[in-house]
């Protein structure tokens, strides 16, 4: 609209009929969104109730989660903590922010352990995810537009059904007496039962199975996209299929890539439900130490300030999910 | 030729993957119908039982939970479509105005949230709010199904607003304009116009917000108060002390009853769009 504006403009020059166009186009049609912010009082009322909302039940809790990781634990008091803010006896306000819940994250070995574990489960299963994902998605983005609908709608039912249950069912699977050990048993295959409960293995297997869908599906809605065209014209000029592959299909379907995996990694970083349940007790992961804190040794500062790390170490990958999710709400627009 | 050669790879590990998906599921659905107390022991002689149902059905704490849940999922799940659609509305059409870029932020920043942060925020949310409301009101009020509505509200909310976005942003707003043009107020234009354009979207993510809230454990678990217990935290407790033959079962339930839904869902709305596509066609070809 307004770029065809500007090129009839142009093409009118600015003879005697300038300025009435100019006006016209000042004042012309109303965009939507221009008719709102000058004409419509109620568009702050639209806007302030999603706004306030978020600010008060998103924003506002990450300041006194801030606010409660530079507290002093107090273990018998009700909340558990010293307020930073303090009036002194001459009505001076006192602020006193402790820094002994961070230098404890990075001097306990607990911690550090729980970090490079919660970073190493999330990368390997991140690249695991893809290396499963992506013939999946390729797959489904070649098939008839008919089996398409179908195979996606199979791809997201498990995603619709519990993350729990799905996470349990792994349970009766893998372990030492379970259906996994009993039919290899049976086979033959192994003579004493495989011990996969309650071990990264298992960490890893539970993962991958929960976020398959959110890796397959940018990749499925990036690889719809591709110019075949492409592959016909390396294909004419001498190129094997696995040459194409990862000469065009592979580059072009970066974005997708990056998509998916920040929507595995972010999370998985994160991940509370299935190591509790499927990995080991001995080696932590950095949310179960947080909750552990919180729940058990009820040190409020200190499981704020896990928080606060974690948040820390996610805030780029974050920014850059959003910088992904943005371009691709404005590529939408026809 | 060589490119359909080349399919034959993705097709297999597309039959495979799927496979994965499913043989969990339909494991547990097979032994939820096993009469022996050892899960995993398949008990011949006895099987197939409904013995593992009928025990559900009498179990209160259960049926009370999963009572609970229903309501704080439904709740949460409308709460979550006004507040996302008027998000998502702002951010697709308003154009640019001050703080839209933290808008932008705060409603999708969500998405990706871990939930145990999520979790603990919330929480001392409502702790400092109950100390807030204490000295200042003298109102007393205890954490229970109110706060976890709250918690779901704020983190489903995001999807909501994610999927409107984006069915504002596949049409250009050139009806709402000529309705403006026309001397439509802007509310009168918003319900009935955009409203019916973006009401898949907005069905899909009452869906979506409703099987989050259903199934969400961790957020909870952190925002419950000692009274409330919704079906997953119930179901978590149990599952932590190891496999039970009652979860195999209420876990057929709860996949059988979404798998339906779902289905029907996407059949209803696949049908709904191909009569839209031929009613567009119609109206092309008698212009």
């Amino acid at each position: 609209m307004a770029a065809n504006g500007a090129s009839l403009r142009s093409l009118l020059g600015t003879g005697r009929a300038g300025p009435l166009w100019e006006l016209f186009f000042r004042f012309g049609p109303p965009r939507w969104s221009n008719y709102i912010r000058s004409h419509w009082a109620g568009q702050r009322l639209v806007i302030s109730v999603p706004y306030l909302w978020l600010l008060l039940f998103f924003l506002a809790p990450f300041l006194i989660v801030l606010k409660i990781s530079f507290a002093e634990f107090a273990p018998l008091g009700r909340p558990p903590f010293e307020s930073i803010l303090r009036w002194s006896e001459e009505g001076a306000l006192q602020i006193k922010l402790l820094f002994t819940s961070y230098s404890y994250l990075l001097h306990e070995p607990l911690y550090v352990s729980a970090w490079l574990y919660s970073l190493k489960v999330a990368a390997v299963s991140t690249v695991l995810c893809l290396i499963v994902a992506y013939p999946m998605a390729y797959a489904i983005a070649r098939a008839s537009p008919a089996s398409r609908y179908v195979l996606l709608m199979l791809i997201i039912l498990p995603f619709w059904t519990s993350f729990l249950l799905r996470v349990y069912a792994w349970i009766g699977l893998l372990k030492t007496d379970g259906v996994i050990n009993n039919v290899l048993m049976g086979l033959g295959i192994i003579d004493a039962p495989l011990a996969m409960m309650n071990t990264s293995f298992a960490v890893y297997v539970g993962i991958v199975y929960s976020y398959l869908p959110f890796m397959i599906l940018p990749l499925y809605a990036n690889l719809e996209k591709h110019d075949l065209t492409l592959l016909e014209a390396a294909q004419d000029l001498g190129s094997g299929p696995v040459r194409s592959f990862f000469s065009i299909t592979l580059p072009l379907s970066l974005p997708g890539i990056v998509a998916g995996s920040l929507l595995v990694f972010i999370p998985a970083v994160g991940e509370y439900v299935i190591p509790t349940l499927l990995g080991s007790t001995d080696q932590l992961m950095i949310a179960t130490l947080l909750s552990d804190e919180f729940f058990r040794n009820r040190d409020w500062p200190r499981a704020s300030a896990v928080a606060i790390a974690m948040l820390l170490l996610l805030v780029v990958p974050i920014m850059i999910f959003q910088h992904f999710q943005n371009r691709e709400l404005k590529g939408n627009k026809r | 030729m060589k490119i359909r050669r080349f399919l034959t790879f993705p097709n297999v590990a597309l039959a495979l993957g799927l496979a994965f998906l499913y043989a969990p599921i339909i494991v547990m659905i097979v032994y939820s119908f096993n009469n022996s107390r050892l899960v995993t022991v398949w008990d011949a002689a006895n099987s197939p039982t409904l013995r593992w149902y009928v025990a559900l059905f009498q179990d209160r704490p259960v049926l009370q939970a999963a009572w609970l849940s229903i309501r704080v999922a439904a709740m949460s799940a409308t709460g979550a479509v006004i507040l996302g659609t008027l998000a998502g509305l702002v951010l697709a059409r308003f154009g640019p105005f001050r703080g839209r870029a933290l808008l932008r932020g705060l409603a999708t920043a969500p998405l990706v949230m871990p939930e145990v942060i999520t979790g603990l925020s919330m929480l001392l949310l409502f702790v400092s709010l109950e100390q807030l409301l204490r000295v200042l009101l003298g109102w007393q009020f205890d954490r229970g199904m109110l706060t976890i509505m709250l918690a779901h509200i704020t983190f489903t909310m995001a999807y909501v607003t994610v999927v409107v976005q984006s069915r504002l942003a596949s049409f250009d707003d050139s009806l709402e304009e000529a309705a403006l043009d026309l001397g439509a107020r802007p509310a009168r234009v918003f319900f009935q116009i955009t409203l019916p354009l973006i009401m898949p979207a907005i069905m899909s993510g009452w869906l979506l917000a409703f099987t989050l809230s259903w199934d969400d454990v961790v957020v909870s678990q952190f925002v419950a108060g000692p009274g409330a217990n919704t079906l997953p935290m119930l179901i978590y407790s149990k599952v932590r002390l190891g496999v039970n033959p009652s979860v195999n079962a209420l876990a057929t339930l709860m996949v059988l009853i979404v798998a339906t839904g779902v289905i029907v869902a996407a059949v209803m709305m696949k049908r709904a769009e191909r009569r839209r596509e031929r009613e567009m066609r119609m109206a092309d070809a008698g212009g």
